[in-house]
């Protein structure tokens, strides 16, 4: 009997583009899920129950088991550092990692990086041999430099569309970002037909060059 | 930091009450008659060890280990794992003891705490090492062991994966010879259990397509025995090769043993590079979130104690099982309630050292004159008499007055 895979699904700018993927992968998930506002979904014809998470806790539920698997950007995975397998990417949500300042940033003797991602900034300037402070925030990022918080900041970059808006320019990328699939260690190994098969089903459409 | 609260304790450590440790000490007592069955001798080492001997020669790594100082300013180590400990033993004191030795052990290892998912600093571990043999039939035995420890535990559904550190290295060694540092991004991937980062590796070192997809190859070989046919025909490399023919004998030996339907083959699983060289192998019950038994041949360890002989073993987490076994709970057994007017204190000592006896077990109280210490012998749902304490839950009440 196949088994009932729980997934963590990110909710917002990820789940579209996710589900749209699991359904041209062929598996039967309904439109209306899209808009309901339900925490925990359960679709039995698709041998699954959704789990809506915000992104970043994501490899928190798989870390821990209570998902089997997930999916969430590669961002949150470098931040996060789970203990999880990563087994697809799934080519969706692509953007990437950048140090962002004002056109005329020159480096200052105290230098302070602004970020969502305190991890990844530490790592990355750490490995740059840059001496810098870094500050934790939860939102607005761009703002920072605006006024005056930080000269630089590390954030996502889709478009570049909001950091033209406020006359920010990126100096230069840190990693591409794309979202992933995830996997418990112990559900990878006790639902191993299931993790597989979906996996396989997703590696086709993403081999056939979906556009989603 | 602020100053601890009275009842506050370090992260990652944890009291056990009564019912907890119940359940904990018949795990214990489980496991370990069924690894005596199996003839392995239990042993105990000290929770203390040097630094520069069974500290380094650990699997753990240095950053993870607690160290310490003594009065001479010696560094110490708080066990991480006791297969290192294990290792000094057989060494030393048991130097001259004829091979095979089987040993077997349960003890709390400390390893200062990472990150969340209920990774503690103080566990427990209920093992087996096998020290001297290198045959398959070792390897099989260890992991039948653990699978017949797992049941005795009482994990229902569980899954035992194999690999062998050989194959990866003998693939690696035939696809990018002398390449030190690319066959070093590949094995981290997959001890990261990244595989979109392992297959970004391939891609960046631009290698033929068939070379590449042999190292690609890698990550489907998982399964059953068509696993070890697949790896068979992806390497030509000879450690590749004795190591698939060791685990196609391991399997062979684990059917003799009619267990090798929880038993598969993954080899992408590798382990710490350092410390196993051959079969290594991880369980996994079905209601916890993390492997509950890993295990796996380390013949390079023993060497550094100065007896360079080979050896295989496993250790169960012995309280992640606590976590996750459910309706075990053992049915908790009532004392026996004797009490007694000071005038009637030996009758009252007299007979319950007579339950005790008889295997019943007894708490004595007394009752003092007022009489307000006496405990009601009713239903405990009753309220108590007017001047007695209610009955707490005992079995039975003898009053001696």
């Amino acid at each position: 009997m196949a088994e009932v895979l729980k997934v963590a699904m990110p909710k917002g700018r990820i789940y579209k583009k996710a589900s749209a993927l699991f359904r041209a992968a062929g598996l039967p998930i309904p439109l209306d899920v899209d808009e309901t506002r339900k925490l925990v979904i359960p679709l039995p014809e698709a041998g699954m129950e959704f789990i809506l998470a915000k992104p970043v806790d994501v490899p928190t539920y798989v870390e821990y088991g209570v998902a089997d698997i997930g999916i969430v950007g590669k961002d949150v995975l470098m931040e996060e550092k789970k203990d999880v397998y990563e087994l697809l990417d799934l080519g969706i949500a692509r953007c990437r990692m950048s140090v962002i300042a004002l056109p005329d940033w020159t480096p200052g003797i105290r230098q302070r990086v602004a970020t969502k991602y305190p991890n990844v900034a530490s790592q990355y300037f750490r490995e740059q041999g840059q001496q810098v402070e870094v500050v934790k925030l939860n939102g607005s990022i761009e703002l920072a430099p605006l006024i005056g918080l930080a000269d630089r900041i590390v954030d996502m970059v889709e478009t570049g569309q909001t950091l033209r808006e406020n006359g920010l320019v990126e100096l230069n990328s840190i990693f591409e970002i794309t979202s992933r699939l995830i996997a418990n260690r112990v559900s990878y190994r006790m639902k191993n037909a299931e993790i597989q098969q979906l996996c396989d089903r997703l590696q086709q459409v993403i081999n056939a060059g979906a556009q989603l | 930091m602020s100053k601890p609260k009275g009842f506050e304790k370090p992260a990652g450590v944890r009291d056990y009450l009564p019912h907890a440790v119940a359940k904990l000490r018949r795990i214990e007592r489980e496991v370990l008659a069924c690894m005596d069955r199996w003839g392995y001798r239990q042993i105990m080492t000290p929770t203390m060890e040097y630094y520069d001997t069974v500290g380094v020669a650990s699997s753990t790594s240095d950053q993870k280990l607690f160290k310490l100082l003594n009065n001479r300013g010696t560094t110490m180590v708080l066990r991480s794992d006791m297969t290192s400990p294990i290792a000094r033993v057989v060494s030393s004191l048991l130097k001259e003891e004829p091979l095979p030795i089987r040993l077997s052990y349960h003890a709390n290892v400390f390893r200062a705490i990472e990150e969340e998912a209920g990774r503690e600093s103080e566990f427990f571990q209920t093992g087996v090492e096998l020290v001297g043999d290198d045959s398959p039939e070792a390897d099989a035995e260890v992991i039948a062991l653990a699978i017949e420890s797992l049941k005795a535990a009482g994990v229902a559904r569980f899954k035992i994966a194999m690999g062998h550190m050989g194959f990866l290295n003998g693939l690696l060694q035939e696809v990018l010879p002398e390449r030190a540092e690319d066959q070093g991004s590949l094995k981290q991937d997959l001890l990261n259990r990244d595989y979109v980062g392992y297959r970004g590796t391939i891609e960046r070192l631009n290698l033929p397509e068939e070379q590449a997809g042999k190292l690609d190859g890698v990550l489907k070989l998982r399964g059953g025995r068509e696993a070890l046919e697949h790896a068979q025909s992806l390497s030509g490399n000879t450690l590749a090769q004795s190591s698939i023919r060791h685990l196609g004998k391991v399997l062979e030996v684990l059917d003799a043993y009619e267990v090798s339907e929880h038993v598969m083959i993954d080899l992408t699983m590798i382990g710490d590079f350092s410390y196993y060289t051959g079969m290594i192998f991880e369980g996994y019950a079905a209601e916890l979130g993390s492997p509950v038994a890993s295990g796996g041949r380390y013949d390079k360890l023993l060497r550094q104690f100065g007896r360079a002989v080979p050896s295989t073993g496993f250790a169960l987490k012995t309280n992640r099982i606590l976590d996750g076994v459910s309706g075990t709970d053992i049915p908790e057994e009532r004392p026996i309630l004797v009490q007694y007017t000071p005038a009637f204190r030996k009758e009252g000592l007299q007979k319950a050292t007579e339950l005790r006896a008889q295997g019943y077990i007894a708490v004595t109280s007394v009752i003092e004159e007022n009489d307000h210490s006496e405990v009601a012998g009713q239903n405990e749902h009753q309220p108590p008499a007017a001047g007695k304490l209610l009955n707490k839950g005992y079995q039975e009440i003898i009053t001696f007055k």
